[in-house]
């Protein structure tokens, strides 16, 4: 029987160990960085640095412009005609909002995973090969998907069927199916939005599971709403929160640390409000 | 859970909602009684006057001043001809539109909502001020003639319009994570719509166009006002002198005798036919690659 738990008490029984800040690799340097949809800001002046073969996690409160964040690092915000990005951030010292920087090119290094599973209408073969071929990666392009499939711990479960529609996959097979699309195109960064609050507990864990392996070639950074999940799973952990100000509603970052300490020994009161339960 | 209302019988009670809601299922009954009545009467009508001369020489031979040896051959292969040609012209351009507007147009430029406004509107114009519009420009001012051609783009400037909404619709009914999905992968515009977008609503644009074109092969007003003539012994060509099957029709309904009046009726049955054929078609389509998300 499962006993549930708190966020605090699940952090406290993680034991593993962060390297020391001046051996970590930053991957985005993200400073000063506002996003508004049009006159309404949406997140104000954030900054923080994203390290390599780390998972980062995001939580707050539903508002707190999270996800908002995590669609920065990719460009998808590019796709809202009214969303305006102020601030930089640095894609391995590069402005990923500079003039020449191409947007698709940016996408195919840095995946995205959803909220809801999204496979394509199409075969679970296609779904994978779909990246591999809008970016003419199509040497061997069978033993790319397998790879893809293995990686994303889905392999077994479709071999035998990869020309069956991916809509018939359970929920949590589409979602595998979604990551292993992603890594099918090699990138470098695996965002992922709320990526198991749309399944059940057994296909959480597999999400979880499949977040730490992956950690160890890819850099994560995931936004979520399952405080314990965060806990379990993230090396380092930003609390966002929703701050009013002359009426308008705005997402602020509160605290950046590593995970056991902004579950147990936060800095601010706002984070252990949240992280203990006492939030609003 | 309330427990108050446990010891009201369940048998019998509530009886005025009922009958309103009996009153409510007659009403709805009666309305749709009122088309099909109607749709019901003019069938029998058409097919107890005409069925007896639905045969080989309706359908193989040219019309002529003897109604026994009178057929609509050159009337029927036009309206194939304009139907194919329809639809060469209207789904490239319908689609091109219906993609423009839904995926790269801003919509906050006065001259996207100006277009748009336009397209609703053009939607609901008179079939006989297209055939104004026709005899005018193509006919007379880029000097087509009364050619099957200027009949054709004629059909495809009315029709347009529901085809450019019909595929609108379908291009908006493809879910958004679909495009997010495929944008996050690195897929360019293009790539997104041509893989993701277009394919997925092709049910639903091949539905509107085969509807959009069961309705202009029907049309009479605009072909009569272009020329369509009423006597033509020979196959029709694009660029050659047509009639069409319901300007046939018109024309034999006129003659004084009663045996062309069965004529038109037998003509009438072979139109028929061909748009149930084209609505069935619709429906199978929509049916067979209807998507659920």
């Amino acid at each position: 029987m499962t006993i549930i738990e708190s966020p605090v008490q699940v952090a406290q029984q993680q034991t593993r160990e962060l390297p020391p800040p001046e051996k970590r690799e930053i991957v985005f340097d993200v400073s000063a960085l506002t996003v508004s949809y049009g006159e309404n800001p949406a997140l104000k002046n954030v900054s923080l640095d994203v390290y390599k073969n780390f998972v980062t996690a995001f939580i707050g409160p539903s508002g707190c412009g999270k996800s908002t964040f995590i669609r920065c690092f990719n460009r998808m915000n590019d796709l809202i005609p009214s969303a305006v990005v102020e601030g930089t951030i640095l894609y391995r010292g590069n402005d990923l909002y500079g003039p020449d920087v191409d947007a698709v090119e940016v996408r195919r290094r840095i995946g995205m995973v959803f909220q809801k599973p999204n496979p394509f209408p199409k075969s679970i073969y296609d779904n994978v090969a779909f990246g591999p071929r809008v970016l003419g990666m199509t040497d061997d392009l069978d033993g790319r998907v397998e790879r893809a499939l293995h990686q994303a711990a889905l392999w077994d479960e479709v071999k035998d069927r990869l020309k069956d529609g991916a809509l018939g996959l359970s929920g949590g097979q589409q979602q595998r199916l979604c990551i292993a699309r992603c890594l099918a195109v090699e990138p470098d960064v695996l965002l992922m939005d709320e990526p198991a609050s749309a399944l059940d507990p057994i296909s959480t864990t597999r999400i979880e599971d499949l977040m730490h392996d992956l950690k160890r070639e890819y850099t994560i950074v995931i936004v979520t709403h399952n405080m314990q999940q965060a806990a379990r799973i993230a090396d380092m952990t930003a609390f966002f929160s929703v701050q009013v100000e002359d009426g308008r509603r705005s997402g602020v970052l509160v605290e950046y640390d590593a995970t056991p300490t902004i579950f147990t020994k936060p800095a601010d009161k706002r984070t252990e409000d949240y992280v203990t339960g006492r939030f609003g | 859970m309330s427990v108050a209302s446990a010891d009201v019988p369940i048998q019998g009670g509530r009886r005025r909602g009922v009958w309103r809601g009996r009153i409510f299922v007659g009403l709805l009954l009666l309305s749709m009684a009122v088309g099909f009545i109607a749709l019901g009467t003019l069938f029998f009508d058409v097919l107890s006057r005409g069925l007896a001369y639905v045969d080989p020489v309706l359908l193989t031979n040219p019309p002529s001043s003897d109604p026994d040896i009178a057929g609509a051959r050159p009337a029927i292969l036009a309206t194939l001809y304009l139907g194919i040609l329809l639809i060469l012209f209207t789904v490239p351009i319908g689609v091109g539109t219906a993609i423009y507007l839904e995926e790269y147009a801003d919509r906050n430029r006065w001259y996207n909502r100006l277009l748009e406004l336009n397209i609703q509107n053009l939607a609901a114009v008179p079939s006989i001020v297209y055939g104004i519009l026709g005899l005018a420009f193509l006919v007379r001012g880029l000097g087509l003639g009364r050619v099957l051609l200027a009949g054709a783009l004629i059909l495809t400037l009315l029709v347009l319009p529901t085809v450019i909404i019909a595929a609108r619709e379908a291009i908006r009914a493809v879910p958004g994570s679909i495009r997010e999905g495929a944008y996050a992968l690195g897929a360019t515009q293009w790539q997104v719509i041509s893989r993701q977008v277009l394919p997925n609503a092709i049910p639903g644009i091949a539905t509107g166009s085969i509807l959009a074109l069961a309705r202009a092969i029907g049309e009479t007003a605009p072909l009569i006002l272009i020329g369509a003539l009423t006597f033509i012994s020979f196959n029709p060509t694009v660029m050659g002198p047509f009639t069409a099957l319901p300007v046939q029709i018109y024309n034999w309904t006129k003659l004084p005798d009663p045996k062309f009046k069965a004529l038109a009726a037998a003509a009438i049955i072979v139109l028929l036919i061909m748009v149930l054929l084209l609505n069935a078609a619709a429906i199978w389509l929509r049916n067979r690659y209807q998507k659920r998300w």
